[in-house]
């Protein structure tokens, strides 16, 4: 297992780690639920140092990437962000990623820890008659993420040269942050609250970290582990691969159509035809369920409408934000309205569910 | 150490004789790795109705925290003769008094003995294992 340049900091705050990725990765630091409710109510810290972050360069850079993912590279502006996806052929995505607009001739991309190594092998299947390179920089860059209400006047303070009420959603600069100078930092985040994500020396991460918890510390900034992020991701409706999308679920019915381009400036890339088709005719639909029964969604519990079974939960979890069990499902159209009723079925009990849309936490819907 | 007038699983279940029933439980490290020592995590504890008859490490419930779901085995063959319900409305119990009030299941066994199942000099060894 690797470990992060923050690992033992981790150990040291009592955290309790596990696998995940590849990497050994603090789950949770105090209660679960609590740390989603720090995150809610005030600020909270991050490592993200396993997700890969790998720099492309050359003057064809930004033609790979228009290529190889379903976002419109050369349409986004300098200093902008976007969500997308690696697609096979077939549509179904290997990995979903953020892509940074570095240059004319540089992207950076961020993906998921779990399948770096994967992707890289197929970037590099694709980059034949490109002028282009790839670099791993997973190993000499932490990345840290401020995240909650909070998180704009703590990180400002250990900031100079940059006003953070100036950045936009998915807009990054470079700032000098605790004296280290040209410091990626981005208003972007996986928990559905302003917040930031920045992209440091590895060696210096131990001293950002203490020093972001320093300034926060006593309006209440916490480091938070994984298993907080995945329920405030999920609250937010944001998809995991692995859960929401995998090999076997496209963007479209995942509800990411936001992500994929058709335009035809941005040329073919690898999955348009499978995923324009799916556009054209999808079968099932992404949504959430809540339930008021004594068990918790989990990945692979199967939904149940009578005696036919529709769908497959995707992912669960215990929300305190919304004070109930809530989850994401794929289910035939037809069902995949709010208000519709399944039943979550293990081990020959049932349990009743109720379709409601996603996401099921907007902080700026109420 | 835990408590030596009991047997123990390596699935962290613990058996104790009591007259001619067995009475069966979760270790402290069973609850601790589901709720890493916050009571509040643990949500869900789902037991047998009474009248079941369990096989030899049959799964006879499960116990759920935030972000976990774990089986309970059994750790002797036998009839459900009583169910601690109290459990499936108040969980903190179980990390309370895992030994005592945290009992979950009690069981008429086929045998008596407990025999095949590790006394708690061995179930630390599995413990330091399970660390390292």
């Amino acid at each position: 297992m690797r470990h992060t340049p923050l690992h033992d900091v981790h150990l040291a705050s009592g955290a309790k780690m596990v696998d995940f990725g590849g990497w050994r990765m603090p789950v949770q630091y105090g209660p679960i639920l609590d740390e989603i409710r720090c995150v809610r109510g005030g600020a909270g810290l991050f490592d993200l140092s396993h997700m890969g972050r790998v720099r492309i360069a050359g003057p064809d850079a930004v033609r790979f990437v228009d290529r190889v993912a379903s976002c419109f590279c050369a349409r986004i502006p300098k200093g902008a962000i976007r969500y997308g996806l690696l697609c096979r052929e077939d549509g179904n995505p290997i990995d979903d990623l953020l892509v940074y607009r570095d240059d004319k001739s540089v992207v950076s991309l961020v993906l998921n820890a779990a399948n770096t190594e994967r992707d890289l092998s197929w970037l590099r299947e694709h980059t034949p008659g490109l002028d282009v390179t790839i670099e791993d920089r997973t190993e000499e860059l932490a990345m840290i993420a401020i995240q909650g209400p909070l998180s704009r006047s703590v990180l400002q303070r250990e900031i100079e040269s940059a006003d953070l009420e100036a950045l936009g959603y998915y807009r990054f600069l470079f700032a000098t942050l605790c004296g280290i100078d040209d410091v990626r930092v981005s208003r972007t985040g996986y928990t559905g609250e302003v917040g930031y994500e920045v992209y440091l020396p590895a060696a210096e991460s131990e001293r950002v970290w203490k020093a972001l918890l320093a300034a926060g510390g006593a309006e209440g900034l916490r480091p938070i582990g994984l298993g907080a992020r995945d329920t405030l991701r999920l609250e937010a409706g944001m998809a995991l691969y692995g859960h929401e999308i995998d090999e076997a679920h496209n963007a479209i019915e995942a509800g990411l159509a936001f992500a994929v381009s058709f335009v035809s400036e941005k040329g073919d890339w690898i999955g348009r035809s499978s995923l324009a088709r799916i556009a054209e005719n999808p079968t099932r639909a992404l949504v959430g369920i809540t339930t008021d029964g004594v068990r918790v969604p989990r990945q692979g519990y199967s939904l149940w409408r009578g005696d036919q079974e529709v769908g497959e939960v995707c992912s669960g979890a215990v929300s305190p934000t919304l004070d109930t069990y809530i989850g994401t499902a794929y289910l035939p159209l037809e069902l995949a309205h709010p208000g519709q009723e399944v039943d979550m079925e293990l081990r020959g009990k049932r349990q009743a569910c109720t379709v409601v849309e996603l996401p099921f936490y907007s902080r700026t819907r109420s | 150490m835990r408590p030596d007038d009991r047997k123990y699983l390596e699935s962290h279940e613990w058996a104790k004789l009591d007259s001619d029933t067995v009475i069966i439980g979760i270790t402290d490290f069973a609850v601790e790795q589901l709720s890493h020592g916050n009571e509040d995590d643990l949500v869900y504890c789902d037991l047998p109705e009474v009248g079941r008859q369990l096989e030899m490490g049959e799964t006879f419930g499960e116990i759920e925290s935030v972000k976990a779901v774990g089986d309970l085995n059994s750790p002797v063959a036998g009839e459900v003769v009583e169910v601690n319900s109290e459990i499936e409305e108040h969980l903190e119990v179980l990390a309370q008094d895992p030994w005592g009030k945290g009992w979950l299941i009690r069981i008429k066994p086929l045998t008596k003995s407990l025999d095949h199942l590790l006394d708690a000099a061995r179930y630390e060894k599995v413990l330091a294992e399970a660390r390292t």
